[in-house]
């Protein structure tokens, strides 16, 4: 197969032109002209979306899965020393997938939901879908954080703009809390660049850093990239936002923001600063342990429905950052895993919400009951993912929780015992939900005339249900991609930490 | 040609600008306020004039005037130019402001010409007395600036204070040149250099210290910074605009010319000076403008921070610090003078709009408007990828190779609390119902400010390697 030649800056940038499209023939519009450009603009939106994700369903065929290094490489020098430099390996190929697979979903969720300001809507996430697909294409570090952090402005405006009752509290939070993370990883790109004398990251990936200078480093990055994570701690701005944001708006922050985090643990932190990672990985076990158990019993205890999901994605968070720090091939596969599916399920989850927010305007989990009697195929939809949610077997949840688990393991029984017990803590939370929300009878009697899906709204679900199911029969789907990468990564890691590789390198004799 | 002459013609812009604003002045005394906008036309052509005409030298080896008095080299180039086109920048964005208040009056156009003469004559400063000459003659027509509007009471106020207190500084910035004389033996900065490589005495030190908080005043660093958001606010809009750039981009030239130059072997001794009044500057500026409600107030203390995060660039002492504080006062530049448009454009039929509630709403009445000062306000906070964002990161990798680590995490840190003023702007024009619509302002304001946000953001990529190139040579004149 030849390959298109810059695909990865035609994935990265083609939403932006969309966007740009739109802004110009808004701006030209007067009157009438744009009313009709509004009504337009979301199916605008969708089709650029559609482009890019077949532009990255053929970048997947493309790829080599065999190789572990980055592929479809593009190069130009900028200034100062910078370049723009993109590449994907499976790590990357796969979350610029899930970016692109739910993209288009967005749009169309959004399609007719959303009445104030539909262009200048359909525009901030068409720009926020490139920053998010060039962050994971990145090869040079500061063009990464350009991504990184540009991604602040389009979510901080959904929020604010689109967002519920109190979004400007929740944007200036999410705003906040996440730039003051990111400054201070800025200061520690800062000195590496001096000190490796290029931002390069495929030389930065390949520079011994001294072990001392590996400490602060890694504590920079990890301010960032915990509070994208986020982990508890610093958890605190996201059921905010979840909960003030708009649906596409959770849907991408669930969905692709958080993996950012997770991303960026497994192409900076850890193999960048592997002493300081094995440092550092019993206080992130700790920290994801308490994530895991704490914010479980957190979402038990909400009220409203948003809130409630949120929490459950800090919890599947927590086992993310096991995987990782276990920094074995299982875990950071597992790790993987559970980043692509979260991604759909939480994603799935927050739709689910919106679908009946749009017909009652609440969240209160008090204002519903008995849906299953009006709407037996939502009913249907929402018991799916609900059950991925809580990590049943031959969902997409169960594969992602399982590796995790077994990686954290094999470091330390004492973390899949803490993992283990938020599974079954989950499974409170998330079935407690489901029967409150779907059985039982009606009581509110708004709720009498409530109507089933509708045909777009089943077309949203479809893609989902679907991939929740495969993904969930068939994981080396993501683990064939991600596999070469991430055995690669393991084995680095293993070889820069000298006598502690013999712990690392045990689970890839599996 | 004789060594005169050569002199001459390496001042030639400065001499036509002598000339025209004298000419321009008799033409004035004649024909009274109605040459007024003729003369503010004419004096836009002489800045640009002047600005293309010292462009000849771009690219050529430093030369020295009147007996190296003057020095022209690439910084002093790159500090005229600058200063050249953002005066005439003001002069063209504040002429409809003028005519609306019906304060044209010509002494305004001319007395920003001998300003900005004066902020040439400050960028080639070589000698301690060019320099001091040189200051004083742009915060003379400064001073009067600010006065301008004679029948307004904040106006009169804001002069006043900015003259009591201007002069002061001045006072101790001339006791700092005697000390600096007294110890060195010569005011030329090269006879400095020697004296400070040979023998720091105390009585250098103590020179140098005057030196820099008399000079230090004029950048409005903390804690010499009380009369600037006064100052800012009674001054005509259009004056403020040219505050706000112009002269504290010569200043901080001058500054960085001097530290880096004679007294660049004593590091040691002024480099905790810098330190302190950048990190005050940064927090009183980040701290300050939380709580302002008049976007020219907030302008003032945003001036100081972004001042004070010049400085840590001046603070690290090295040819990377020289090149990221000229890269990062080139974007400031630009921003500011982007951002003023938009105040400018601002205006009820009552009066300007300058109250932060005035924008509310602005992104569904003026939107080409909103997004220009959205994009622009974006890259002052240092957000990529707006090009302010380089700015910000070349001074922080200018900080921590010159080992000033905690000068670069607490500008960091502080810079989420500039940030959050700055989104509460973008917040004001964006989440808030609108308020009533502006009356239409002249074309050249939403353009000058559409123009200012196109350099920031899709054109940062070319903008910035061109401004690279040319901090980059501007830096090597002093190492």
């Amino acid at each position: 197969m030849t390959n298109l030649p810059y695909i990865l800056s035609l994935i990265t940038f083609l939403p932006l032109l969309g966007a740009l499209l739109l802004v110009l023939f808004r701006m030209a519009a007067r009157g009438e002209d744009a009313e009709v450009i509004d009504r337009n603009a979301p199916g605008v939106a969708l089709f650029a979306s559609l482009i890019t994700f077949a532009l990255s369903i053929y970048a997947l065929f493309a790829f080599d899965m065999n190789d572990s290094g980055f592929q479809f490489v593009e190069k130009a020098e900028w200034f100062g020393g910078m370049s723009y430099h993109m590449g994907v390996d499976g790590i990357s190929l796969s979350l610029i997938i899930l970016t692109t697979f739910l993209m288009p979903l967005c749009f169309i969720a959004s399609w007719g939901v959303v009445k104030k300001r539909v262009t200048e809507y359909m525009v901030a996430f068409l720009i926020l879908e490139s920053l998010m697909v060039g962050v994971f294409c990145s090869l040079d570090i500061v063009l990464f954080y350009v991504f990184f952090e540009a991604g602040l402005i389009p979510m901080f405006l959904i929020i604010g703009v689109w967002g519920g009752q109190n979004r400007v509290y929740a944007a200036y939070k999410f705003f906040l809390y996440t730039l003051l993370g990111s400054v201070l990883m800025l200061i520690a790109i800062v000195a590496m660049i001096l000190t490796a004398g290029t931002t390069d990251m495929t030389a930065l990936l390949a520079y011994d850093f001294p072990v001392s200078m590996q400490t602060w480093l890694w504590l920079g990055f990890f301010a960032s990239f915990a509070v994208k994570m986020p982990m508890w701690p610093v958890h605190t701005w996201l059921p905010d936002a979840h909960v003030q944001a708009p649906t596409a708006g959770s849907v991408i922050l669930a969905g692709v923001l958080l993996k950012m985090g997770g991303y960026g643990f497994i192409r900076f932190s850890l193999p960048m600063f592997p002493d300081a990672s094995q440092t550092f990985a019993p206080l992130v076990f700790t920290l994801s342990v308490i994530a895991i158990i704490y914010t479980s019993l957190v979402a038990f205890r909400q009220t409203d429905i948003k809130k409630l999901i949120a929490y459950s994605s800090v919890a599947h968070m927590g086992f993310v950052t096991i995987g990782i720090f276990a920094m074995n091939t299982i875990g950071v596969q597992g790790a993987m895993f559970q980043m692509i599916s979260h991604g759909i399920v939480s994603g799935a989850l927050f739709l689910a919400v919106g679908v009946i927010y749009d017909r009652m305007h609440t969240r209160e989990i008090a204002a519903y009951g008995g849906l299953a009697q009006r709407m037996p195929v939502y009913a249907t939809v929402f018991m799916l993912f609900t059950m991925a949610n809580v990590g049943l077997p031959g969902t997409s949840g169960f594969i992602g929780e399982f590796l995790t688990m077994m990686g954290g393991y094999l470091v330390n029984s004492w973390i899949a015992f803490g993992a283990a017990f938020g599974v079954i803590l989950s499974a409170v939370y998330a079935l407690t939900l489901y029967k409150k929300v779907v059985y039982g009878t009606i009581t509110n009697p708004k709720l009498e005339d409530i109507s089933d899906m509708v045909r777009r709204e089943v077309i949203v679900f479809a893609p989902l249900v679907v991939a929740t199911i495969v993904l969930g029969i068939w994981p080396s789907l993501v683990t064939d991609m991600t596999g070469p990468a991430v055995e690669a990564l393991v084995e680095n890691i293993a070889s820069a930490s000298g006598d502690l590789g013999d712990l690392a390198t045990l689970p890839t004799e599996h | 040609m004789t060594p005169f002459m050569s002199t001459l013609s390496l001042i030639a812009p400065e001499i036509g600008l002598t000339l025209g604003a004298l000419v321009l002045l008799v033409g004035g005394a004649v024909r009274g306020e109605r040459a007024g906008n003729v003369i503010t036309w004419a004096s836009v052509g002489l800045l640009v004039a002047a600005a293309f005409w010292g462009l000849r030298s771009a690219g050529t080896a430093p030369a020295q005037a009147f007996g190296g008095a003057l020095i022209l080299d690439q910084l002093a180039l790159f500090g005229k130019t600058a200063v050249l086109l953002a005066a005439a920048l003001v002069l063209v964005i504040g002429a409809g402001f003028l005519k609306i208040e019906k304060i044209v009056k010509y002494e305004y156009a001319i007395l920003t010409l001998l300003a900005t003469l004066g902020m040439m004559v400050m960028v080639s400063a070589n000698d301690l007395l060019t320099l001091y000459v040189g200051l004083e003659l742009q915060s003379l027509a400064l001073y009067v600036l600010a006065a301008f509007n004679r029948s307004s009471l904040r106006a009169s106020e804001a002069g006043l204070k900015y003259f009591v207190l201007g002069a002061l500084s001045s006072g101790i910035l001339l006791y700092g040149i005697s000390m600096v004389y007294g110890f060195a033996g010569t005011t030329r900065f090269e006879g400095i250099a020697q004296a400070a490589h040979l023998d720091a005495s105390v009585g250098l030190v103590i020179g140098v210290v005057f030196v820099l908080s008399g000079l230090a005043f004029k950048i409005s660093a903390v804690p010499f910074h009380m009369w600037t958001p006064d100052v800012y606010q009674g001054a005509p809009t259009p004056v403020t605009a040219f505050f706000a750039s112009a002269p504290k981009f010569a200043a901080i030239i001058l500054i960085a010319r001097l530290l880096m130059g004679p007294f660049a072997d004593m590091i040691g001794q002024w480099q905790q000076v810098v330190v302190a009044l950048s990190a005050l500057s940064m927090t009183v500026g980040y701290f300050g403008a939380l709580m302002q409600t008049n976007i020219k107030r907030l302008m003032a203390y945003s001036s100081i921070a972004n001042l004070g995060y010049a400085m840590i660039a001046v603070a690290a002492g090295s040819q990377r610090g020289l090149e990221a504080m000229l890269l990062y006062m080139g974007l400031y530049l630009i921003t500011t003078l982007g951002v003023f448009a938009c105040i400018l454009a601002m205006r009820h039929t009552e009066g300007m709009a300058e109250n932060l509630d005035d924008l509310s709403g602005m992104s569904k009445t003026r939107p080409g408007l909103a997004i220009s000062l959205t994009v622009l306000l974006f890259s002052v906070a240092g957000l990529p990828p707006v090009a302010g964002f380089a700015g910000k990161l070349y001074i922080f990798l200018a900080a921590v190779e010159g080992g000033l680590l905690w000068l670069a995490i607490y500008g960091a840190v502080l810079s989420v609390i500039g940030a959050f003023y700055y989104l509460r702007i973008i917040k004001i024009m964006w989440f808030d119902e609108a308020a009533p619509a502006f009356i239409p302002s002249d074309l050249v304001l939403p353009l000058t400010a559409g123009a200012a946000a196109f350099m920031m953001l899709p054109g940062a990529i070319w903008l910035l390697p061109a401004l690279e190139r040319w901090t980059q040579a501007a830096s090597a004149s002093l190492f």
